[in-house]
């Protein structure tokens, strides 16, 4: 059964990272909001598994910001 | 003239007199006439029970009340005799439609009847008071069952072996011990209340106008729906067609509104034009103001009384899983109640119409809570993510089955019922496995579900001689139907009354088949 990867698992992180800082310049609050529920729909579909999905959602909830 | 001044009326009836006698005695009592409670009656009296059925109205109300009916009531409505009266009166639809803001395209659109080749379509919609009309004159057919008007039931109590009915008429009162009481009496219930029986669940603080108008014009008889459109800003829309030129045409008000005002023709009249146009001519039908509520009772069976309908559970509109969820409890109830009736099963097997029927309202209650959620989002997050879907499904195909304007009612699956013999085959061909209900096909010039639904039935590739069941064979070219079933050469299923399977096999041994049908019967 496939699990949630929670090793190092990207190449260039600081790449894809910069990459998605840039998406939200410029943007208020609510319009970055948009873009990581936009952002999180599609990979959610992409990962297409719903044991993994549930495991990624427990674990983001973790925080205790 | 009606007896009750506050519900409008569609048919007068009239009051039935009391009975002769102060205290009578019957096998079974349904208390209330809508939908559930009459398609109830139906169902007992066809299988030749003795039933009365109390009305606290003379009447048939009018009004705005269920509209859409299901491919699954409709089957049920078919079983009690009056599926083509009804269907014939109904306006079919399959599709629906969701619209986004100003958008001319839909952003997700879906079919209610995904497998074709079946009898009967996945909706239909038709005013209740029609599908009551068309109940009660099947009713009226029967000898033994006694529809009584404008007789209210003003106390419920508990019996060793039955309960004690109070009734009142305007021409006096009586008492009915009855030795089953099936309170199909609504969100209000007085059978609930009389027993102090509790209704927990949520309440969701948002008003939606109804507005039933008559026009005339060709639109399709699709299910249009609407998020922040521009004639009803921030809000969501609905329109519908039902028989009669009739538009169900339904706008979500939001919560802090007067809602007295808001049923008033010159505030309904700008929301209509700007929904269909400014020199649209029509009728106002019926206007009403509604919030809803999803709960249910924690157990639908109290000895003697049972709970059948909104009287048990209680949905938002937008699945239209309320009275098709009722509808559910009578196919449920009925062939159980038959059997205890007749001696051939122990009260014990009402334990499955509890746990069936409280299965079946959670996943109604499941799904039209969250259909109101995305409707209605609770927090910023919610219609940020709700407004990221919208905005997704109108780009990319992904995003278009999260998109959730009512999950609208199906057949709901049973594969955890006590009633079902669990598979000892492999059925990884596919199939209809146990605790499903039966999938039509055409069988011959027939249709299998028209030869389901009085006992339980084997459905066979070839008959097992099994004595004293009913059984259907395949013929050898009805592939459809041998297709759906993935009906081997030897394999068998054991179809409930009700048109659940409950068991199947490769190569059943009768041994294994009377196994199954004790097991069906809740011994």
């Amino acid at each position: 059964m496939t699990r949630l990867i929670t090793d190092p698992n990207l190449a260039a992180a600081d790449d894809i990272y910069e990459r998605l800082i840039a998406m939200h310049d410029g943007r208020s609050v609510e319009e970055s909001l948009k873009l990581s529920a936009r952002l999180n729909l599609i990979l959610l579909n992409h990962i297409g598994d719903r044991a993994v999905a549930e495991e990624a959602i427990a674990l983001a909830a973790q925080s205790r910001g | 003239m009606a007896n009750v001044s506050n519900i409008p009326v569609w048919r007068e009836i009239g009051a039935t007199p009391p009975p002769v006698a102060q205290r009578e005695t019957a096998p079974v009592v349904i208390v209330g006439a809508g939908p559930v409670g009459l398609a109830m009656a139906l169902d007992l009296g066809r299988r030749g029970h003795r039933v009365v059925v109390l009305s606290q109205l003379d009447f048939v109300a009018a009004g705005s009340k269920a509209i859409c009916f299901a491919k699954r009531s409709l089957d049920i409505f078919d079983r009690l005799g009056v599926g083509d009266a009804i269907v014939d009166k109904g306006v079919i639809w399959n599709v629906g439609k969701v619209f986004w803001g100003d958008r001319e395209e839909p952003v997700f659109q879906f079919d209610m009847l995904p497998v074709k080749n079946q009898k009967r379509p996945g909706f239909i919609n038709i005013q209740q008071y029609h599908v009551e009309d068309r109940l009660i004159a099947a009713l009226e057919t029967l000898p033994n069952v006694e529809l009584r008007w404008g007789h209210r039931m003003s106390g419920l109590e508990q019996l060793p072996e039955g309960a004690r009915a109070e009734v009142e008429t305007a021409a006096g009162g009586y008492s009915i011990d009855a030795d089953w009481v099936i309170a199909c009496d609504g969100s209000r219930s007085a059978a609930r209340d009389a027993l102090g029986l509790d209704f927990e669940g949520r309440v969701f603080e948002d008003n939606f106008l109804i507005a039933d108008v008559k026009m005339m014009g060709e639109r399709p008889s699709e299910r249009w729906f609407w998020f922040d459109p521009p004639f009803n800003p921030g809000q969501s829309a609905l329109m519908h067609k039902q028989p009669d030129n009739v538009w169900r045409l339904d706008f979500q008000l939001g919560w802090n509104i007067d809602r007295a005002a808001a049923v008033k023709p010159e505030n309904v009249d700008p929301l209509v034009r700007a929904m269909l146009g400014d020199d649209v001519a029509y009728e106002q039908e019926w206007y009403s103001v509604y919030t809803f509520q999803c709960r249910r009772m924690e157990r639908f069976v109290h000895d003697r009384v049972i709970f059948a309908g909104d009287s048990a559970h209680l949905v938002s509109p937008f699945g239209a899983r309320g009275c098709n969820g009722g509808m559910a409890d009578v196919d449920n109830l009925g062939w159980k109640l038959d059997l205890i009736l007749r001696g051939e099963a122990g009260a014990d097997l009402l334990e499955s119409y509890d746990a069936e029927a409280i299965t079946i309202a959670d996943e109604n209650i499941l799904n039209s809570s969250r259909s109101t959620d995305f409707m209605t989002p609770k927090s910023a997050a919610s219609r940020i993510y709700r407004d990221a879907v919208l905005e997704l499904a109108s780009e990319v195909p992904f995003a278009r089955p999260f998109v959730n304007s009512g999950r609208l009612s199906t057949a709901v699956a049973l594969p955890e019922s006590p009633l079902n013999t669990p598979d000892a085959d492999d059925w990884t061909g596919g199939g209809v496995a146990p605790g499903w209900p039966a999938l039509d096909a055409p069988i011959g010039d027939a249709w299998l579900l028209e030869r389901l639904g009085r006992g339980f039935v084997l459905l066979a590739d070839r008959d097992p001689g099994i004595a004293g069941i009913e059984t259907i064979v395949a013929g050898a070219d009805d592939d459809l139907l041998r297709a759906r079933y993935a009906l081997a050469p030897g394999a068998a299923y054991l179809i409930r009354p009700d048109s659940y399977v409950c068991a199947r096999w490769h190569a059943p041994d009768e041994a294994a088949i009377r196994a199954a049908l004790i097991r069906a019967k809740g011994n």
